[in-house]
């Protein structure tokens, strides 16, 4: 521990008793309620139960079954198109408004409010409010059909090509506050001298960000980054308010797959392998931010 | 509204002409004020909606321009749609879990932050790395957990399941936060005979005044609009939260929709009062443990 090391040698003081039972009372709550049923579902994950009796060891085979599970599989491939959308979309949303909305002038605020109201809003509550817009007299239908566009009319949440963007556009529409809000204390602690600068100097608007603003948001990135992943890995409950992963499972992403495989089936060991697979996939995410922490840790 | 605390002094503008800054200020407002009426257009067709008779949304469709104004979509979602017992199951859930989870994390961010406890940093990581786990992961565990505890498909075991998982996150917000208060501060007062208790008591928890604020206003909107736990822990649709019971009366209620946007702006504004009421706290608490 090389911040021990660094410590004020007053500082080293033997530790009272009560503060080991203020550290022991918050350890052992997280210890029982986080870690051990997170031990518990590895070693679910290599048995077959229904909650009934005991777990029948059964070694890889629910994770051979995964890797043919049809319906898994598609929601693999839905959780990557769900990555990419969702944290490409309320990235880029996101950091364009952070730029829009950096500099004070009139109306900042109320913007900047408006944009991030929806943060509030719990994903079931938003999967709601976007429920009804999708609706097959629903605004958006009925403005598809206003401005002549009526071919374009569906019905987004039934339509098995549809339904997983229409989610997406639903979780995005939430997302995009948070990641502006991101990086609007991102740019509040990057250099204005050197934007001056270099506009000073003829940089174009673009060449500025690019060249200047964008090299110092680094950091801010790389947490934007690991926090979208490991939002849309976790990403279960808008699904589950608009469509419960149908039709057809069209719109189904691993953790509403674990959801119905634990919940509904009670297939207990397979609905874990799901759960395991989720942690795996999030596991260099959480490193990545672990990572970021202990720097910050450190500063 | 607060909303000037999140304006930095304005000083960067103000060396250009101003003839240019209004220029560039009318293309900066008619890109946004469209955009953002864009933006709260589907909370502010809700919210109208909420307010349609039924027979007006049947006859003209949901999204035509409002003939009529009653109240029925709320009494008819408060009453048998159960919004009002499911609001009195939040609050009872969010309110000790908060309370709950802010104590808790206080004192193990205490005893890490100012005692010098072998491999503090590893604990700390460690507890924070439990926050970030996908809750997936533990959701089949926890609700076996919660029966041999015997206290399954109650709110005791909502309770406690926020409380657990939130506490990595918090005592690393507020390790932060107390890691910053000057040792001499405690120091002074160890000398003059206070112990570790009352440091904690005395000194740091009224200086941890504002991330306690920010931390709670978070921790606030976070419990009362989980979705996951609720349903992995309660079985008993009496006892549902506000939003798993949101999400079975859209099931009873398929074509009311009046009934149905009336629920959901019930179950949108305790949280939108919290952010209106703490918004400054609010924002400085999602940047928490995120970016400094």
């Amino acid at each position: 521990m090389t911040t021990v090391a660094l410590e004020k040698p007053r500082r080293k003081r033997k530790v009272p008793p009560v503060v080991w039972a203020f550290l022991a009372v918050p350890a052992l709550v997280e210890l029982g309620m986080v870690f051990w049923p997170a031990l518990n579902s590895f070693y679910l994950s290599f048995t077959e139960w229904n909650g009934l009796g005991a777990a029948q060891p059964v070694g890889l085979e629910n994770f051979r079954n995964l890797a043919s599970d049809e319906t898994f599989r598609g929601a693999f491939q839905n959780n990557v198109i769900w990555a990419v959308g969702f944290g490409g979309l309320s990235v880029l949303g996101g950091l364009a408004l952070a730029l829009a909305l950096n500099r004070p002038r009139r109306g900042v605020g109320l913007y900047r409010s408006a944009i991030y109201l929806p943060m509030v809003f719990s994903l079931a509550v938003t999967g709601l409010f976007w429920r009804v817009q999708y609706q097959p007299d629903g605004t958006i239908n009925t403005f598809l059909g206003a401005i002549g566009l009526e071919s374009l009319e569906k019905q987004w949440l039934a339509d098995p090509d549809t339904a997983l963007y229409a989610v997406l556009v639903a979780a995005v529409w939430r997302q995009v506050g948070y990641v502006m809000v991101l990086y609007l204390a991102g740019l509040k602690s990057t250099d204005p001298l050197l934007d001056d600068a270099s506009a000073v100097d003829g940089a174009s608007a673009w060449q500025r960000f690019r060249f200047v603003t964008w090299p110092q948001l680094r950091g801010v990135n790389t947490v934007v980054f690991a926090v979208t992943v490991i939002d849309s890995l976790r990403t279960f409950d808008i699904v589950w308010a608009m469509t419960q992963g149908g039709p057809y499972h069209s719109s189904e992403l691993l953790s509403t797959y674990m959801f119905q495989q634990g919940f509904t089936f009670l297939n207990l060991g397979y609905a874990s392998a799901i759960a395991v697979v989720i942690f795996a996939l999030a596991l260099i995410f959480i490193i990545t931010y672990l990572v970021r922490a202990t720097k910050e840790e450190a500063a | 509204m607060s909303t000037a605390t999140l304006t930095p002094p304005a000083v960067d503008t103000a060396d250009e002409a101003p003839v240019n800054r209004r220029k560039r200020g009318w293309g900066f407002h008619a890109v946004m004020a469209p955009l953002t009426l864009i933006w709260v257009a589907p909370m502010v067709f809700v919210f109208v909606l909420a307010f349609r008779s039924f027979d007006d949304i049947a006859a003209r469709g949901t999204a035509a321009w409002p003939t009529s104004f009653s109240f029925d979509g709320f009494s008819e979602a408060m009453g048998r749609g159960a919004m009002g017992r499911a609001l009195w199951t939040s609050i009872q859930v969010t309110v000790p879990a908060v309370l709950l989870s802010l104590l808790l994390a206080s004192w193990a961010a205490y005893a890490l932050s100012r005692f010098n406890i072998p491999g503090r940093r590893l604990i700390l990581l460690t507890m924070l790395a439990g926050n970030l786990l996908p809750p997936q992961i533990l959701l089949i565990p926890v609700s076996r957990v919660m029966e041999s505890l015997g206290i399954y498909d109650t709110l005791v075991a909502l309770v406690i399941i926020h409380v657990g998982f939130g506490l990595g996150f918090y005592t690393f917000v507020l390790h932060g936060f107390m890691r910053s208060i000057p040792a001499e501060l405690t120091e002074a007062a160890r000398i003059d005979g206070a112990g570790p208790v009352q440091i904690y008591a005395r000194i740091i928890m009224p200086l941890c005044r504002p991330s306690l604020a920010a931390l709670g206003a978070l921790a606030t909107t976070w419990i009362f609009n989980d979705l996951i736990w609720a349903i992995t822990v309660l079985r008993t649709e009496a006892k549902l939260p506000v939003t798993a019971a949101l999400l079975n009366l859209q099931g009873g209620y398929v074509s009311n929709w009046n009934v149905v946007a009336a629920a959901s702006v019930i179950a949108a504004v305790p949280t939108a009062i919290v952010f209106f009421a703490f918004q400054r706290h609010f924002v400085s608490g999602l940047l928490m443990g995120s970016t400094k």
